[in-house]
């Protein structure tokens, strides 16, 4: 098969150049980052992040938008640190109830037709509010087999690196592959022609939702993996963080075009942003406007390449 | 005789106080392949949406042959094989070809359906349209207009969990070359003749006339000719389309003199085809099917008559719009607000709106329009839909604008409204005011001074004084023999 370059590979294209240079500034400021534990701490904390990203790509292909991803995860986080050690029967119902609730939240934005930015920063409190109920100070710990995977040293590759690919090869599996995530980026790209050919768009919507709440718990517990407690707070940035991502992975706003392996690399940027800029000992206060620049940058070039090729 | 493909019996439609639909009756058997025409607001889409399952009648039934009757919707439909182009290119542009086929195609399932789906669809698209260029593993976003229309038809065409029966065909060849077309309807021939059938809609009478073995003609939403095609001559099938009753009369229309300034002057290019001229004081009416042009000619003229950045001057151009939700009302404004945010410049004083000034001129225009609430303080959405509308007439008129744009403003508007309105119109023209008057009801057309019938996005005829005939813009607006 020939190798065709099309919208899509460019797309592809910028977030992974934008890691890779990226990555050669941070070894050129500091080389000791260049080995297994140095990626392992570069990439650490991008592993959740990656795993919220792909919760927000799919709420995003359905073109809707999902502003209580961060607090919705930090509730995870904390229902995991606070339950899952000694009651994980309890921990594993709550979260099951949290995710039919994010279905649920799909249909009535639906059925409704509610803007979901509405309805899910509404959420966002209520999520905030139940998270400080559950720990009303940071304490808690993590599950001893939650600990002990996020911190396995998987031979040669570091784990952080070895389960960004993972998230991103399922996630391509589920959104490009099945025919679940065809649907799914059908209702984002015209809905109207997918319910014409026969299907439910508020089948495909809820569907959408539940695993974007599926993805989040997984977000949330691999937090508590790697902090080992957790705070009604941890993950508040996440919401922005996994717009950031997905736009900057080469998704869009509306009309389905998403890409997980792009989202997946677009958190790891981010992540590598923040790194890079603590390495030239800029203050933490001026990363989010950094982390801005670089999302910037990006879509500049997108714009640039898109502009040229029609 | 054997069951027919699908069967609509007395089915009615009502859309408010619109009736859509009353009463009809059509069958489609194997082998047929009926080609239906009609002018604007005859019905077509909405049969084709009963026939489709997306639409339920309000009476009378559907059934697909051989299947049980209670079953209605899209899901019926497509179970009884019934496949739809629809007129608007209706594919996901985010999704590949092939992806778009197994939203289209629920049999396409299991492992290695993407190359099942490749395989089909580059069969089929070959055999549709012989020699084409299309790469099937594409994204659609990537294709042409055409390109995109015979992938459409190409997977409507596509035999997965066993051959589509009926495929109803909306303007198919809208975006296709004449040698597109051609293939597409040779293709359209062979698949009748093995026993498939087709419902062909299209503006293009040699199309029909050459194609189908039966032909229906719709008016006012119901069927007033269905027979076969050895029967009609594109001059006949015109005929049928206009009124069945006589020719309307046309009263009170003014000859404008030649001498009054031209205040439109569009020169005659290749792509727009013939010139448009308005004179002061002329009603000018743009006919012809809907969307072949008429609102682009519109927004095109308002465009060019305001600007972007500053206010313009207000004395040039007014719009009424058509689509009332979409552009035309502010819900959530009193009547008030929404008839004076037109002209609020002159209202002002000292960079604020004058409340007396806005109570007078709503006042007068609530009398000259005779806009029916106790109170203009009401919000507007407490009218109904027709005074609605003649807010939003009160809003371009109350301006000192001298050419007034209409974008099909009588939709859905009840008769009363409409007369009220047509002697506005009249009264306002006489005043030296210019109305552009695009309007899908021939009523509304023949009213006007002179009319302008498009067609593919062209202005292919002009009808002055007595030529403004129901005739005269049907054999405009259909091409082919006719024309």
């Amino acid at each position: 098969m020939k190798i065709k370059i099309s919208a899509d590979h460019i797309r592809l294209l910028i977030p992974l150049v934008s890691l890779a240079v990226l990555l050669v500034a941070v070894f050129w400021l500091q080389p000791r980052a260049m080995s297994y534990l140095g990626l392992n701490l570069l990439f650490n904390l991008a592993v959740p992040i990656a795993l919220a990203t792909i919760a927000q790509m799919l709420v995003i292909a359905v073109n809707d938008l999902d502003l209580s991803i961060g607090t919705f995860v930090s509730f995870a986080a904390c229902v995991t640190a606070v339950y899952m050690p000694s009651t994980p029967l309890l921990g594993i119902f709550i979260l099951a109830v949290a995710i039919a609730a994010y279905a649920f939240m799909g249909m009535i934005i639906h059925l409704r037709d509610l803007p979901s930015i509405v309805v899910t920063l509404g959420m966002s409190f209520v999520w905030g509010g139940l998270a400080v109920l559950i720990l009303p100070s940071p304490g808690g710990q993590a599950p001893v087999w939650l600990r002990s995977m996020m911190t396995a040293q998987t031979p040669i590759i570091p784990f952080a690196i070895v389960a960004s690919l993972v998230i991103g090869i399922v996630a391509h599996l589920i959104v490009m592959k099945s025919t679940l995530g065809v649907a799914i980026r059908g209702v984002g790209g015209n809905a109207r022609s997918v319910s014409r050919a026969g299907w439910s768009v508020l089948r495909i919507k809820v569907a959408a939702y539940a695993l974007s709440g599926f993805f989040s718990v997984l977000a949330g517990m691999a937090l508590v993996g790697l902090t080992t407690s957790a705070d009604a707070n941890i993950a508040l940035r996440y919401t922005l963080l996994s717009i950031a991502g997905v736009i900057l992975g080469g998704g869009e706003f509306v009309g389905g075009r998403v890409s997980p392996i792009g989202a997946v690399v677009g958190a790891l940027t981010l992540t590598l942003a923040g790194s890079f800029l603590s390495f030239l000992r800029i203050s933490p206060d001026w990363q989010i406007g950094a982390q801005g620049a670089v999302l910037i940058v990006v879509l500049g070039l997108r714009l640039i390449f898109s502009r040229r090729e029609a | 005789m054997t069951t027919p493909v699908v069967a609509v019996r007395g089915a009615s439609v009502t859309f408010g106080a619109v009736r859509a639909l009353s009463g009809v009756d059509l069958e489609i058997s194997a082998g047929e392949a009926v080609g239906l025409v009609g002018h604007n607001g005859a019905g077509k889409s909405t049969i084709v949406n009963v026939i489709n399952g997306g639409l339920t009648p309000h009476e009378g039934s559907v059934s697909y042959g051989g299947m049980a009757s209670g079953m209605t919707g899209v899901s019926a439909a497509r179970a009884g094989g019934v496949r739809c182009v629809f007129q608007e290119l209706s594919l996901c542009s985010n999704l590949s070809i092939v992806e778009n086929a197994r939203l289209m195609h629920a049999g396409l399932t299991g492992f290695g359906w993407r190359k099942r789906a490749l395989a089909l669809i580059e069969t089929k698209l070959s055999e549709v349209f012989p020699g084409n260029r299309v790469d099937c593993s594409a994204t659609v976003g990537t294709l042409s207009i055409a390109e995109r229309q015979m992938v459409e038809i190409a997977l409507n065409f596509l035999d997965v969990s066993g051959p589509p029966k009926l495929v109803i065909l909306d303007e198919p060849t809208s975006s296709l070359d004449s040698a597109l077309a051609e293939q597409m309807l040779a293709h359209v021939r062979k698949f009748v003749s093995g026993g498939g059938s087709v419902l062909l809609i299209s503006h293009i009478l040699g199309e029909i006339l050459s194609t189908s073995t039966r032909i229906v003609v719709m008016k006012d939403g119901g069927v007033v000719a269905a027979r076969p095609v050895s029967e009609f001559t594109g001059k006949s099938l015109v005929e049928a389309m206009g009124s069945v009753v006589r020719e309307k009369t046309r009263t009170g229309v003014r000859t404008v003199l030649d001498t009054s300034p031209t205040v439109i002057d569009i020169p005659a290019t290749p792509r727009t085809g013939l010139g448009l001229k308005a004179r002061k004081g002329e009603v000018i009416g743009l006919a012809g099917l809907g969307g072949h042009g008429q609102t682009a000619m519109l927004l095109a003229l308002f465009r060019e008559r305001s600007s972007n950045w500053l206010p313009h001057r207000p004395d040039e151009i007014a719009f009424v719009a058509g689509d009332r939700a979409l552009n035309g009302t502010f819900p959530l404004w009193s009547i008030l607000r929404n008839l004076s945010v037109g002209n609020l410049g002159a209202l002002s004083k000292r960079f604020s709106v004058h409340a007396a000034n806005e109570d007078a001129v709503g006042a007068e225009w609530k009398q000259k329009t005779a806009i029916r609430t106790p109170d203009m303080h009401l919000p507007i959405l407490s009218l109904s839909g027709g005074n609605q509308q003649k807010v939003l007439f009160a809003r371009a008129l109350s301006t000192p604008a001298r050419i007034v744009l209409m974008d099909d403003p009588m939709r859905g508007v009840d008769i009363g409204t409409k007369q009220d309105v047509y002697s506005i119109i009249r009264a306002e023209a006489e005043a030296g005011r210019t109305f552009i008057w695009y309007s899908t009801e021939m009523d509304e057309i023949c009213l006007c001074d002179r009319v302008y019938v498009f067609r593919d996005g062209a202005i292919v005829a002009e009808l002055s004084g007595d030529e403004v005939s129901e005739h005269n813009v049907l054999a405009a607006s259909f091409s082919g023999e006719a024309a």
